[in-house]
């Protein structure tokens, strides 16, 4: 007998995995042409790993602090062997996961995939989502460099306009009244403590609701199946789809390294607090929809600040967003349809406002 | 002390009703007749015209001082003849002679400037009788700036005030509308072309132009109220107040006993005056900019000292332009380089200290600034290579994992084929 049938003998009497492993294999994949889309969480899935690796190696040289931070990663990128590899993965993958991420819930949304019985894998998906944005702005701070610092002081300004618990939240965020290397200092706890913990979790609920649930089809598609159920086709999950979605993670590789090596990400100038903040100053891609329609709000509107209307209106957005399933009726054809026309809404005007914040002076 | 005995004469019981009253009827719309003088004046074309609105722009009118305080006369009288008697201290239209002795009065006394602005110098009427205006105005002519030429009169601001003509800003224009104007100072034997000198030069362009208040302006060297600044003998010197460490080297070198001993005036030999240009490296070589040779005979042993000089500002000029180029390239391929983009700023102090050193004509010490500054450029120019080779190491070990990964890709197809066929 090989080593290897040994050892895997000897587990399989302790912890008996083949049983564990039996809904994998009893799983399948519908096969579609819109089949492509359910790589999307997966991929997002390969890019969490990635961060969460990369960042274990970045916390190795990485202190957080207000004389430090900026030095430190100066130091990753210039010093450690390969350290300019792993920050800018870190960098590039953030970035690659959130768009990712935004594709995936596009794509349920477009598919249909959070109706009935799957509304918490909606939610609990849309809380990824926003925790997924929350690594984004407490990482963006961590190399304590000109542009984050700036950036922070914004958008922590802008959480304060939250009537009566904004200013707490703003200086809860801050660790006092203004941005300093006390608000690095907890920044740097909930980028590697408290957002990684509570995306675990959810990650885990995530993907045992899918297992779980199974994967949705098309409601066009799932009724043609279920009147002839002989053209119903579909694929094992594994190893038929893994292997597919393996491919997708190698690409995904292949992309990181591209851009780490023939971009890397750049460090700018250590932060001044003394310093006027630079001209034109804008927050990462994924905030900027937000950031531009806050510039474009009158200042007030009717009696009501137009700052504080804006962010009350994208709480309430983003409620409404998080409850979206819970909209659709068991009477579908009209909801469904104005599900998808706010949905279409919502991607055009997210694109829209992006692209007109990032050429906007 | 007439102005002073105004000031702080008494307030009895009735003058406070009285004020009362007139504060009482002017929110009425009734105290329209409290000053005759802007009443009637406010009406008058120039030069006797002054309106409430310009008088309320001075700086005395905003410190409580009236027509009477310069002029006397009664302005609660509506009767021109009982308002401009002499009986009521009337002074007239003041003497173009008697303006400094007027503003003295007041400026010249600490004990009264002290309420309005104790940091208020109060030497100015002493400080102009030895300047040339106030020599020449004591001497009969009275065509000399006076103090309402420069400040202005009746809607006089604070030098601070950036629309006051005496504003750094302004300064030069103000001096310019006399000593610019050949009609006006036929007679006089001075040039009147300093102030387009002046408009080429560095100082103006850092001024106006920049904004920077510290930049030089004609009082700045040629003092204001009095002479020359305090502690320079003499104009030409004047230099030194600012660029000390450039007149520090040349107090020690070998030009400044040449030049004292031709009795030449040392910076403006080779700087000019008015039209002082930005300085390059090209006033040391042999080009149409050159200032050395204008003296100095080729081939001399002056001539050589110069051309060392110039070869040393070049080569570490090109040293620190090569050394940005590479940096730039490595920086814009995504290269972390920012440790030795901080290395050429130090490496151009030691180019400025080199341009400075030069004021001592000694070669040696010129040195000194340039191997400073060469070696700080050579170290940056070898982090750019090295970050060059880094970036092509990359990008080749990119290559080779896109190749691996291709490799894996492939691999996988095959077997997904493998297994479903």
């Amino acid at each position: 007998m090989s080593p290897l049938r040994t050892l895997r003998g000897w587990l399989e009497e302790r912890l008996g995995w083949d049983d564990l492993l039996v809904p994998l294999r009893k799983k399948t994949v519908p096969l579609h042409k819109l089949s492509y889309w359910y790589f999307l969480g997966g991929i997002t899935l390969f890019l969490f790993v990635i961060q969460v690796l990369t960042g274990i190696l970045l916390l190795l040289y990485y202190r957080p602090g207000e004389n430090e931070a900026f030095e430190s990663v100066q130091y990753i990128m210039t010093q450690v062997k390969f350290g300019w590899l792993i920050r800018s993965i870190h960098s590039w993958s953030a970035n690659l996961m959130i768009f990712t991420a935004f594709a995936h819930m596009f794509s349920v949304l477009f598919l249909k995939a959070y109706r009935k019985p799957r509304e918490l894998t909606w939610v609990s998906g849309v809380i990824l989502l926003f925790l997924v944005m929350g690594f984004g702005f407490s990482g963006y701070l961590l190399p304590w460099n000109a542009l984050a610092f700036f950036a922070t002081k914004v958008g922590t300004e802008i959480t304060a306009q939250v009537p009566i618990i904004g200013k707490p939240i703003m200086i809860f965020l801050r660790g006092g009244e203004e941005v300093t290397g006390a608000t690095l200092t907890r920044f740097f706890g909930f980028h590697v403590a408290v957002l990684p913990g509570l995306a675990t979790l959810l990650i885990l609920l995530h993907v045992l609701l899918v297992q779980r649930l199974g994967i949705s089809i098309p409601s066009k598609l799932e009724a043609q199946w279920t009147a002839n159920p002989s053209a119903k086709r579909e694929m094992r999950f594994f190893p038929n789809f893994m292997l597919r979605e393996l491919m997708a993670w190698y690409v995904a590789l292949g992309v990181l390294g591209a851009l780490a090596a023939i971009f890397p990400w750049n460090l700018g100038v250590k932060a001044d607090p003394f310093a006027p903040a630079p001209a034109g100053i804008k927050p990462e891609w994924y905030f900027l929809f937000m950031f531009q329609t806050l510039k474009l709000i009158p200042p007030k509107v009717w009696i009501i600040d137009g700052e504080v209307l804006g962010v009350l209106a994208f709480g309430l957005g983003g409620l409404l967003w998080l409850l979206l399933p819970f909209f659709e009726s068991d009477q579908p054809s009209r909801a469904k349809r104005w599900i998808t026309g706010l949905a279409v809404f919502a991607l055009a005007y997210m694109v829209g406002m992006s692209v007109y914040g990032h050429l906007a002076k | 002390m007439a102005i002073l005995q105004n000031k702080l004469r008494p307030f009895s019981a009735a003058r406070c009703l009285g004020l009362a009253f007139v504060v009482f009827a002017a929110s009425l719309g009734y105290g329209q007749t409290t000053n005759s003088c802007l009443d009637c004046h406010s009406a008058l074309p120039d030069p006797l015209g002054v309106s409430q609105d310009k008088f309320s722009q001075d700086i005395h009118a905003q410190k409580g001082l009236t027509c009477v305080s310069c002029h006397g006369g009664d302005p609660s009288s509506d009767d021109p003849d009982k308002a401009m008697s002499r009986k009521a201290g009337w002074k007239g239209k003041i003497d173009r002679k008697q303006i400094p002795q007027l503003c003295g009065s007041c400026h010249s006394d600490p004990a009264y400037i002290r309420q309005f602005n104790p940091s208020l110098r109060t030497d100015q009427l002493d400080q102009y009788r030895t300047s040339v205006h106030g020599r020449r105005l004591a001497a009969g002519d009275t065509k000399v700036a006076v103090c309402t030429d420069c400040h202005s009169v009746h809607d006089l601001r604070a030098p601070s005030d950036p629309r006051s003509t005496v504003n750094p800003v302004n300064v030069a224009n103000k001096c310019a509308h006399c000593h610019s104007d050949a009609g006006y100072m036929k007679g006089y034997s001075i040039p009147t072309d300093q102030f387009a000198k002046y408009s080429t030069s560095v100082h103006y362009q850092a001024l106006a132009v920049r904004g920077d208040l510290s930049a030089p302006t004609c009082s700045t060297c040629h003092g204001n109220h009095g002479a020359v600044p305090p502690g320079v003998d003499k104009i030409q010197n004047v230099c030194s107040n600012c660029h000390a460490f450039q007149a520090q080297m040349y107090e020690k070198s070998s030009h400044k006993k040449a030049f004292d001993a031709a009795s030449l005036p040392g910076c403006v030999v080779c700087h000019g005056n008015h039209g002082i240009v930005h300085p390059t490296d090209a006033y040391l070589g042999t080009g149409p900019e050159a200032v050395c040779m204008r003296c100095h005979t080729p081939g001399d042993k002056c001539d050589q000292a110069r051309a060392a000089l110039e070869s040393g500002l070049n080569r570490l000029d090109s040293a620190i332009k090569g050394a940005d180029q590479v940096l730039a390239v490595a920086e814009s391929s995504g290269m972390e380089v920012s440790e030795a983009r901080l290395g050429q700023d130090q490496a151009r102090d030691s180019l400025t200290k080199a341009r400075v050193t030069i004021h001592s004509f000694h070669t040696d010490l010129v040195d000194q600034d340039i191997q400073a500054g060469m070696k700080v450029a050579a170290r940056d120019l070898q982090a750019g290579k090295e970050a060059m080779v880094e970036r092509d190491r990359r990008r080749v070990g990119l290559g080779i994992s896109l190749i691996a990964i291709g490799i894996a890709l492939a691999g996988l197809w095959l077997y997904i084929k493998k297994i479903e066929s």
